[in-house]
């Protein structure tokens, strides 16, 4: 599904101050993987998940996604295969909108926004169904503002949200990093969920051991802008807490 | 009452300009300021094209189409030249004096003698009354127009712009071309609002808006007291209270008047009044926390 071959970014190309990020990389995600992305500060990991997004493009190598090269497509011309949660719950919602009209928003992603009411009962009603699942209490309150939800219900609102329109790969940039365990748990759970309902292909940069654990189907470390480990889902299972703690010392 | 009931059909004949700082200052977050070019260049292509007996079904479309001009020049100004939109929109409207004066060809065009939205119609015989229903049908049209857009897929989209501009960007909207037509939108109303009043006092005149920038922002300001304190999120109540605004705006003038402050004054009041409402909440606020 995403594909990076040779990949390279430095930044400040030329100057003194001249930081290589990341350094042929080569990493082959299939469809439907959950591909947890560790790593300790300033290894690149989020340098990688801007290069997939099209925040940031390739010094060198190329970026495909479904098949298509995508390595110079801006941010906005990739959104009709990815959808991306940030680590602010604020970024990713309008706070003064409704909810229901944030959701309608989200489904619009791969469509022309048009001069017609598309927010009618049968929508209401569709997102009033998949909203339960979540199962916040949050189904009543489709008219209230955004803005007055907590990080944890608006992150976990966030990630139904990204799933509303057909999308392939979902990016989760440290979703949960912000919010208190319970908070954080409700929406690692949702991603988990959501993740395998739709058969997403999605890449989570967590710092969190205990979550690179818990979810996902592959690991890979990232050390000085290389891939240091790839762990794919056999030896995931096997793995233990200890094993990975070890990775870091 | 006849003083009482000029102040209601002045607010609104105003009511677009309300209407349309709603839009680039509420939604848009953006302080318009073209909207004092562009209401008189609504008036100046009204005088100038009535004046020579053009039927005002022709006409009306040609002012939206030269207000919404002027409001694409400021938004284009602000997101393709990233020029801050203050400066934008008073850059446009300077340029927008001469370009009315141009159009006028002279400082003021009367239109007593000529056929108006206002003596078109009869449907009462008192001259006011007449002018009241005329411009209530005109200002609800307008309403239902803007409520409408507003509720879209594409005013959902306009509203999430001047909200969260990075997630609209996100969800792969190109948010300058957004706020482009959302300027043009706002200053089409303005325009509206021109060539109504162009109508309803008889005459075009150059200086007409000057100042008049005020009247749409004390207005909005007058609507969103009322919104907070009833903690409405109806867009259609919203859009009400927005004309509303308006109309207590003129009465509030008017009642300044009818008690005999000298009419050079006017803009000094005027002023002094959005002022006051401007900082009604924090006066509010502070005698709650002491």
């Amino acid at each position: 599904m995403i594909n990076l071959n040779h990949i390279s970014k430095s930044f400040h190309l030329g100057r003194p101050n001249e930081v290589i990020a990341l350094q042929d990389i080569n990493l082959h995600i299939m469809q439907s993987e959950f591909v947890i992305l560790l790593g300790s500060n300033g290894s690149g990991k989020s340098t990688l998940l801007n290069l997939i997004a099209g925040n940031i493009f390739p010094t060198n190598g190329e970026v495909s996604i479904a098949g298509i090269n995508v390595s110079k497509l801006p941010e906005y011309r990739r959104s009709k295969w990815i959808a991306r949660v940030f680590q602010n719950p604020l970024q990713g919602t309008a706070p003064d909108l409704s909810i229901i009209e944030n959701f309608r928003l989200a489904a619009l992603r791969t469509s022309q926004k048009k001069l017609k009411i598309g927010l009618n009962a049968d929508f209401i009603k569709e997102v009033g169904e998949r909203i339960e699942t979540l199962g916040l209490g949050l189904e009543n309150k489709l008219n209230q503002a955004m803005g007055s939800l907590s990080g944890g219900q608006r992150q976990a609102l966030s990630l139904l949200m990204a799933v509303m329109a057909d999308i392939k790969v979902l990016l989760l940039d440290e979703p949960a990093a912000a919010l208190d365990p319970r908070s954080a748990e409700i929406v690692l759970n949702t991603a988990d969920k959501l993740i395998k309902d739709y058969k997403i292909t999605a890449v989570m940069v967590t710092h969190n051991l205990k979550d690179a654990h818990l979810f996902g189907s592959r690991i890979v470390q990232l050390h000085n802008g290389k891939i240091l480990r790839d762990i794919n889902k056999e030896d995931k299972q096997i793995l233990t807490h200890a094993d990975m703690y070890e990775w870091f010392i | 009452m006849d003083f009482y009931l000029t102040a209601l059909l002045q607010g609104l004949c105003l009511s677009g300009i309300a209407l349309g700082i709603y839009i680039s200052m509420k939604i848009f977050n953006i302080p318009d300021i073209t909207t004092d070019g562009s209401y008189t260049l609504g008036g100046a292509v009204s005088g100038i094209l009535l004046s020579s007996q053009l039927p005002g079904g022709l006409v009306f479309p040609l002012v939206v189409l030269a207000g919404a001009l002027s409001g694409m020049c400021t938004g284009l100004i602000h997101t393709k030249l990233k020029i801050n939109p203050l400066l934008s929109g008073i850059l446009v409207m300077t340029g927008l004096y001469s370009i009315n004066l141009s159009i006028m060809g002279r400082s003021n065009i009367p239109l007593l003698n000529y056929v108006t939205v206002f003596n078109r119609f009869h449907f009462v015989d008192n001259l006011n009354q007449n002018s009241l229903l005329i411009l209530l049908v005109i200002v609800v049209l307008l309403i239902l127009l803007i409520g409408y857009i507003l509720k879209s897929d594409y005013g959902i989209t306009m509203r999430a712009t001047g909200n969260s501009e990075n997630m609209v960007r996100a969800l792969g909207a190109n948010t300058d071309r957004i706020k482009v037509v959302g300027l043009a939108f706002a200053n089409a109303l303005t325009a509206t609002s021109g060539f109504l009043m162009t109508q309803f006092q008889g005459f075009a005149d150059i200086n007409m808006g000057i100042g008049i920038v005020i009247v749409g922002l004390g207005s909005v300001i007058i609507a969103e007291t009322f919104i907070n304190w009833m903690g409405i999120s109806s867009i259609w109540i919203s859009l009400i209270l927005v004309c509303l605004g308006a109309i207590i705006f003129q009465l509030v003038l008017a009642f300044t008047l009818s008690m005999g402050i000298n009419p050079t004054l006017l803009k000094l009041m005027t002023a002094l009044f959005v002022l006051f409402i401007v900082s009604l909440p924090q006066l509010n606020l502070r005698r709650r926390t002491i």
